[in-house]
This record gives structure tokens, sequence and C-alpha cells, in this order.
């Protein structure tokens, strides 16, 4: 471990060990924070008791399936877009300012018009991650060398095998930062929704107990959802990282 | 340079109107039940923004909004110009900041709402953590990347740090800075909506989800497209002057 990590490592428990502190000697009362102890043993107590486990497969498989439109969605519209010159331009400023635009704002208007269930929440989250994608895969596109597409026209290869076989592999380490992008959106896009209405899933969970002032229940979630996505967010920026390093380009 | 003014300006007239034909096009294919078409969309929110409950609501988010984006910015470049200036203090840092950048804050607005009670300060709370961490890193970032020399020459000629902040690091550093502001921004205004559309009393977000449980299409459409349309604005105005400073250096 480098010393940056290692004084990163000791802040990171000092403040935990604070926290605690402060929560045992009574500076923050009971009904504001729980001990961080006994947040990790009520956490404990709720995955072995296995009554969050609907609520954690439905919240991860929601992401999954945002995760999932906004990958088949972006990567398509990337390759389309990139065809033609006219649409990219225009489409440009909505790409530079899109993640300007509160997409909650959207939710009421999809509950409307799909109903309260799973629908709206996929949508918001794959709507969160599809521009991402669509401007890492435009990014990669232009960076795949001429050289290429010239042997594929020798080689008569169709548009849709070019794709495949050369543009799409080539811009691969660019396709996978959106990935990267689109796999954080679409769980923000997921727990948000939820928060804000919805009949299931880790986030209403949170706004139920927040409502019913069950703080036991609350927080233990709240360090869940948290470990879940940072975990997620390492993973794949690791995964990132080797194939980077593979291309030679980080 | 005349192309400079109408390329862009064509883009985005031509988004805009296609925008429009996308909107009434599915307007007609769902109906009256869920969507409202642009023209009555645009003949409600006149109406709506003239009459006297729209004010207030406005008036508490434009204050939540505005206290929220003065302690991101200044908490954000504070933070961001002590650590860029320390890069063991930015190595420590950097990977934290980044890991909560990246995960759904709307995970900590109830601990916010245990802390500061269902008010005013819990909205401004959650939108300036929401614009804090991007106005940092990119903050550290531009000022790490400062050029050696001009900080050297600022010790040679003996200014005091504060001067040698204001004077060099500043200036030098503005244009990614300035990127950094303009993402804080519009992370500032997502934040303090979605914390108005959680949980509270008053304002542009508790009025959208109102209009849920009264099943007023009319002012959902009517609101989101406002919100949508001076996020847009807003966001594509700072874009401009952002691509303009950095020209200048």
């Amino acid at each position: 471990m480098t010393r940056a990590a290692t004084w990163r490592t000791l802040l990171l428990l000092g403040a935990v060990a604070a926290l605690e502190a402060l929560c045992l000697a009574g500076v923050i009362d009971r009904i504001t924070m729980q001990p961080p102890h006994k947040i990790l043993i009520d956490l404990w107590r709720l995955l072995a008791s296995g009554s969050l486990n609907r609520a954690i497969a439905k919240t991860l498989g929601n992401a999954a399936a945002a995760f999932a439109v906004a990958m088949a969605l972006g990567v398509a519209s990337g390759l389309v877009i990139h065809r033609f010159r006219r649409l990219r331009d225009t489409l440009d400023p909505l790409f530079a300012t899109y993640y300007a635009i509160p997409v909650f704002a959207f939710y009421p208007l999809l509950i409307v018009l799909f109903g309260l269930g799973d629908a709206p929440q996929i949508f918001i989250g794959a709507m969160l991650g599809v521009v991402a994608v669509i401007v890492n895969t435009l990014n990669g596109l232009d960076r795949v060398p001429r050289v290429l597409l010239k042997t594929a026209r020798v080689n008569r290869l169709s548009p849709l095998q070019t794709a495949l076989q050369v543009t799409l592999p080539c811009a691969a380490p660019f396709i996978l930062t959106g990935a990267k992008l689109a796999v954080a959106y679409s769980l923000i896009g997921i727990i948000g929704a939820e928060f804000i209405m919805s009949n299931g899933g880790m986030g209403y969970e949170i706004s139920f107990a927040y409502t019913n002032f069950d703080n036991a229940t609350m927080y233990p979630l709240i360090v869940l959802i948290l470990l879940v996505s940072i975990t997620i967010n390492i993973v794949i920026a690791r995964w990132e990282k080797r194939i980077l390093a593979r291309r030679g380009l980080a | 340079m005349s192309r400079f003014i109408t390329g862009p300006f064509r883009n985005a007239l031509t988004l805009l109107v296609g925008l429009l034909v996308l909107w009434q096009a599915l307007y007609w294919v769902v109906g009256d039940v869920a969507l409202r078409s642009p023209l009555q969309t645009a003949a409600f929110m006149g109406r709506f923004m003239t009459s006297p409950q729209f004010l207030p609501h406005l008036a508490e988010t434009g204050r939540a909004f505005g206290l929220a984006l003065v302690l991101a910015v200044a908490i954000g470049l504070s933070i961001g110009f002590s650590l860029g200036l320390n890069r063991f203090m930015s190595d420590v840092f950097e990977p934290v900041l980044v890991a909560v950048y990246s995960i759904p804050k709307i995970t900590l607005y109830p601990i916010l709402l245990l802390a500061f009670g269902l008010g005013i300060s819990a909205k401004v709370a959650f939108g300036a953590i929401h614009g804090i961490i991007p106005i940092a890193l990119f903050t550290m970032a531009a000022v790490r990347s400062v050029r050696k020399v001009y900080l050297k020459t600022g010790r040679v000629l003996r200014l005091p740090p504060t001067e040698a902040i204001l004077r060099i690091v500043l200036p030098a550093a503005m244009p990614e800075i300035f990127a950094g502001l303009r993402i804080g921004f519009s992370l500032t205004l997502i934040g303090t909506l979605l914390g108005e559309m959680f949980a509270s009393q008053r304002g542009l977000g508790f009025l959208l989800m109102n209009a849920i449980g009264l099943h007023n299409v009319d002012l959902i459409m009517g609101l989101t497209v406002l919100l949508a349309g001076f996020a847009g604005v807003a966001s594509a105005v700072l874009l401009s002057l952002n691509k303009r400073l950095q020209a200048r250096t």
C-alpha cells in the first residue's frame, strides 16, 4: 500500500471512530443517527433474515435492465449517428447540455404514461445512461484508423459485418468507459426513482423506513446501497484499467 | 466568423424544432389521457405562471437553489484549492471524492432530513453536496496542472500566498475551474429539485409531485418543460462562456 492509501484508510477509520464516539456520548442523538457498530449489526441481521432479498433483487434486476437498454440503444444510436454528419451536428447541443437537465423531473410524466411499476424506473435509468454511451461510442468510432475501414471495404464486408468485426471491437475501450458511466447512472436512476415514488426496491424500503422513523432499518440499508454501488464502480474501474493497459492507452 | 455564429445556432434551432415535432407526434399517439400538446402546455403555463400560487413556489426553489449554489461554489473551491496545492493531500482525498461522486446521493437525503429537519436547510444542504464534489474535483485538477514556472515566478517575486493564488493560480486555472462550476451549477439544481421531490412542503419539485396525486397532467407537463428548459438554456449559456474562456488562453 502506498503512503497516501495508508493515510486515506486511517482517516476514514478515524472518521468512523469519531462518529461512533459522538453517537455513544450522546452528542448525536439516537433519532438522528445510529452508532456505526449498531448499523453493522443491524445490517447483518437484516441480510440474514432474508426479508430484504426481494427488494435487493428488484433493484439490481431493474438496474441491470436499464443498463442493458442503455447499452443496446446507445451503441446502436452511436453507430447510426456516426454515419450522418448533419444529424450529429444537430444532436451535439443536446448531448452537451443533457446532463444538466434534471431527468428525474420527467419521472412523474413517465408514471402517468406507463403506470406505477418497473417500466418508468427502467426508463429513467436507461435515459440517464444512454447519452453517456452514445457520446463515448462516437468518441471511439472517431478513433478507428482509416486503414482498417479501407481493409473492410477491400474485403467487401457489409456495413453490419464492418460494424461487428472492425469498428466496434476497435472502439471497445471507449465504449467500456461509456458502460462504466451507464452502470453508475442506471443505479442512480433506479434508486432515485424508487425513492421518489414506487412500490418496492431498496430505495423504497429506505424511504418507507424514513417515514416510520425506523432508523434500525434505514441506516443499514443506506450503508448497503453505498457498499454495493462503490463495489460495482471499483470492479469496473479495475477492469477498464486492465483493458486500456492491454491496448497501450493508459 | 459568420459560420461560427450560424452553425451552432442553426443546429440548436433544428434540434428544438425536431423535439417539438417529436412531442406533437407523441401526443397524437398517446392522446389526452397522459399528455398535452406543445401548444396546450404553452397556453397552460402562460396562465399558470401569472397565477398567484406559482410565485411562492418559484421563490422557494430559487432561494434554496441560490443558497445551495453559493455554498457549493465556496466549499468546492476551497476544497479544490487546498487539495490542488498539496500533491500528497490530493492523492489521499481524490479517490474518496471520486467514490462519493459516483454513488446515488439520494440515499443520503434521509440522513440530512433527520439532521436538518424538514425545511429549506435540508434542501440547501442536499443541493450543495451535489455541487461541491465536481467543483472540488475540477478545481483540484486545474490547480495541479498550473505550470510550475508560474508558481516559481511568484515565489521569486515574493508574493504572499493569497496574492499568489489570486494573481497566478486562479487566472491560470480559470477555464478548467469554470468547467467545474458549470457542472456544479447543473448538479446543484438537480440536487435541489430531487430533494424537493422526495420530501418537501413547498417549491417546484413539491408542486410536481403533488400534481401526480391530483393527476394534473397540464401541471406535470408544464413544470417538466419549464425545469428542463431552464436547465438546458442555462447550461448552454455557461457552455458557450466556457468555450470563449478556453479560446482566450
